[in-house]
């Protein structure tokens, strides 16, 4: 800036009022910055490093996998006997120490079926003398089971046991490495075809929510302030209502004997009761419930905004109803519209709890999967990267909605 | 009701009617899940469904056994603690680091301005799922999982994009000149934040702050995740209620957090009446 009217030491007084007001304005936001950073990023950051790092089996077995280091897994050959005796000697003080049963789980990831091998086998060296598995333990080994023989184990073992992986990813992509290191489709597809369902039920609310929020919002739009205003509350109230409450009720409407069978059944409509709950459609109709408002009120503030003798004007020079509607109205509502679908679109991909709960296996998302693999199957790094891909997903579906509508303009009720 | 204007034609005012028609039945779709649990809580009988002894009004079929059960049962009266707790702490922490974060934002100095406000809005975008999975594998490096703190820490994160949201909106029509009047006047920066800024963004911070304790208090995954039985709040309750024994006392809990959610959509609508009169009062 050069202002002919400003001495340079006003120049320079002005410019350190600036950069005084931008460091009290820095000041004023890294408490907040510093909080998410510890409470929210590093867990995100924990979790897309759980989905490469995965240190279970070294943990496990560490001096047999240093030793495995040096053994080329190519080269057709058996480890050294001295690694297996290392082996032996570490799978016995695994089952002393109850945890043979993790490491077979673990081996067994990489080589289907080797987990009774390795848990009958712990079993057997373990009635042995741990002076004794130092030195005989590659023949001990090979007398309890004759697959021990099999390079294939071993490979397995090397595999299981790298501590940096990115086979999560492939499997949560459905792909799997064949023995000579390819990268192929799996036999079976679970994961994509679980993301693609995921996406098709998101869908689908985001067509429901759109196509009946549109003539409530534009009826509460057009309505005289004081019914409107009183209208609002019965979109509000379920928005602020608790979600497992509203899951609560879908389960009380759509169970067997639930009140829509009991209802239709006793109006003579059907016989047998409707197999309504664990299904698809159950997740869908509550889901559809649940965000409803979330489509509801931008619509609303946009076409609260909408200059209605836009419409007359059309009608006046002549335009018919549905085209003047279609042509004048509803591009003013785009705003609107693309706010409330991503928004319900960027929710509904990651739900838990609804699917969860009414969803059966039909209904499930792959929230429910990470849920699955978290809980019950405690195959943290497959959760880990199912969640990472899961979050690519979102922040793409945010950069658009920062992108269209912007993330400042977000409003809530 | 909508007016015809005259010269609509009979095709014109039956469509109107058929839209007006289609806006009452979601208004019904909206409330009427809602609305039937209530008085399916005072079921005499432990089904989710209407007896046929309710449906003619015979009063043995109603009870208040279901409410007298929450009372009796000690699981249900640590959830509710848990979840006061839980949430007062949680909107304590939230509200405050939010709001000072929401008045640096929204000075035009702030550096980078976009990029953090996008960042700070993120707990809201990441599906809990994700957030919770994260929270379990970093909060157990920490070893707070399984303890309030951790609870408290991670549903803190989750509000405060909710408050953030709030006070900017509420600091947007404010005039910073009140600011610079106060402080040439000598007031100290304290004394003038809350003596000067903080009268005219209150209905923001309150409706930040509401927001922030509904969402810890009707939050499950993270709960799920990182809480020992000793955390366990409403949600957690009613989520494994669902799941393994469905009985009435659900709906009476359902019933009770409707009232409570009347409640807050109340306090919430005062709020915006205000802040709407006290923008139109300063601009």
């Amino acid at each position: 800036m050069s202002n002919p009217e400003l001495t340079p030491d006003e120049i320079k007084q002005a410019d350190h009022n600036r950069r005084r007001s931008k460091l009290l304005a820095t000041l004023f936001v890294i408490p907040l910055l510093l909080f998410i950073f510890v409470t929210f990023v590093a867990p995100i950051g924990t979790m897309l490093y759980r989905s490469f790092y995965h240190p279970t089996v070294y943990e496990l077995i560490p001096n047999t996998l240093d030793a495995l280091d040096d053994w080329s897994e190519d080269g057709g050959e058996l480890p050294p006997n001295p690694t297996l005796n290392t082996f032996a000697v570490e799978l016995k003080s695994l089952f002393e120490e109850r945890l043979s049963g993790k490491l077979a789980e673990e081996i067994n990831r990489a080589l289907p079926g080797s987990s009774s091998l390795i848990k009958s086998t712990a079993r057997q060296v373990s009635r042995a003398d741990t002076a004794e598995l130092e030195i005989s333990g590659a023949a001990l080994l090979f007398d309890t089971n004759s697959k021990w023989q099999q390079i294939e184990l071993w490979q397995a073992i090397k595999k299981a046991g790298s501590v940096f992986t990115a086979d999560y990813y492939l499997t949560a992509l459905d792909l799997e490495r064949d023995p000579s290191g390819e990268i192929v489709q799996r036999g079976t597809q679970i994961y994509l075809d679980l993301y693609w369902k995921s996406l098709k039920i998101a869908f689908y609310i985001t067509l429901l929510t759109a196509l009946i929020g549109f003539p409530l919002a534009w009826y509460l739009a057009n309505a005289p302030t004081r019914v409107a205003n009183t209208l609002m509350i019965f979109v509000l109230l379920p928005f602020w209502t608790s979600l497992l409450v509203r899951t609560t009720s879908w389960i009380a409407l759509l169970q067997t004997n639930g009140v829509v069978n009991s209802t239709l059944q006793s109006l003579h409509i059907i016989s047998e009761p409707l197999e309504m709950m664990y299904t698809q459609f159950a997740t869908v109709i509550a889901m559809t419930h649940i965000l409803l408002p979330f489509m509801i009120l931008p619509l609303y503030s946009v076409m609260k905004g909408i200059d209605p003798s836009y419409f007359r004007a059309a009608l006046s020079l002549g335009a018919k109803p549905i085209p003047a509607f279609i042509r004048i109205y509803l591009p003013m509502t785009v705003p609107g519209f693309s706010a409330g679908a991503l928004l319900v679109f960027i929710i509904s991909i990651g739900y838990y709890i609804t699917p969860a709960l009414v969803g059966g296996t039909e209904g499930q998302m792959i929230s429910n999967l990470i849920a699955f693999h978290m809980q019950s199957s405690n195959n943290w790094e497959l959760a880990a990267a199912l969640g990472s891909l899961l979050l690519l997903l979102i922040t793409l579906l945010y950069w658009l909605y920062d992108r269209l509508v912007g993330i400042s303009n977000l409003k809530l009720g | 009701m909508v007016q015809f204007p005259r010269y609509f034609t009979i095709w014109q005012k039956l469509g109107l009617s058929g839209v007006k028609l289609t806006a009452w039945l979601v208004l019904l779709f909206l409330m009427a899940p809602i609305l039937v649990i209530i008085p399916l809580s005072f079921n005499a009988e432990p089904y989710f469904t209407f007896t046929e002894g309710m449906l003619a009004f015979e009063p043995e079929a109603y009870s208040l056994k279901w409410y007298q059960e929450i009372l009796a049962d000690d699981k249900w009266l640590l959830a509710i603690k848990n979840s006061f707790y839980i949430g007062i702490m949680a909107t304590i922490i939230a509200t405050v680091l939010g709001t000072t974060a929401a008045i640096g934002l929204t000075r035009a100095d702030m550096p980078f301005q976009r990029m953090i406000m996008a960042l700070l809005l993120s707990p809201m975008i990441v599906p809990v799922i994700i957030t919770a999975a994260g929270m379990f594998f970093f909060y157990s490096q920490l070893d707070i999982a399984g303890s309030y703190i951790g609870v408290i820490l991670a549903h803190a994160a989750l509000g405060t994009p909710f408050v953030v949201i709030t006070v900017n909106a509420a600091l947007a029509g404010f005039d910073y000149s009140l600011v610079r009047a106060s402080l040439g006047m000598g007031a100290k920066p304290v004394y003038t934040f809350f003596k000067v800024i903080m009268p005219l963004i209150r209905p923001g911070v309150i409706s930040g702050a509401l927001f922030a304790f509904v969402t810890s208090f009707d939050e499950v995954i993270v709960v799920l995740f990182l809480a020992g039985p000793e955390q366990r709040t409403i949600p957690r309750q009613m989520f494994s209620g669902l799941r393994e024994e469905i009985n009435p006392t659900i709906l009476a809990v359902a019933t009770l957090l409707v009232i409570l959610s009347g409640l807050l959509l109340f306090t919430m609508e005062y709020l915006r009446a205000r802040s709407e009169k006290m923008r139109s009062a300063t601009v």
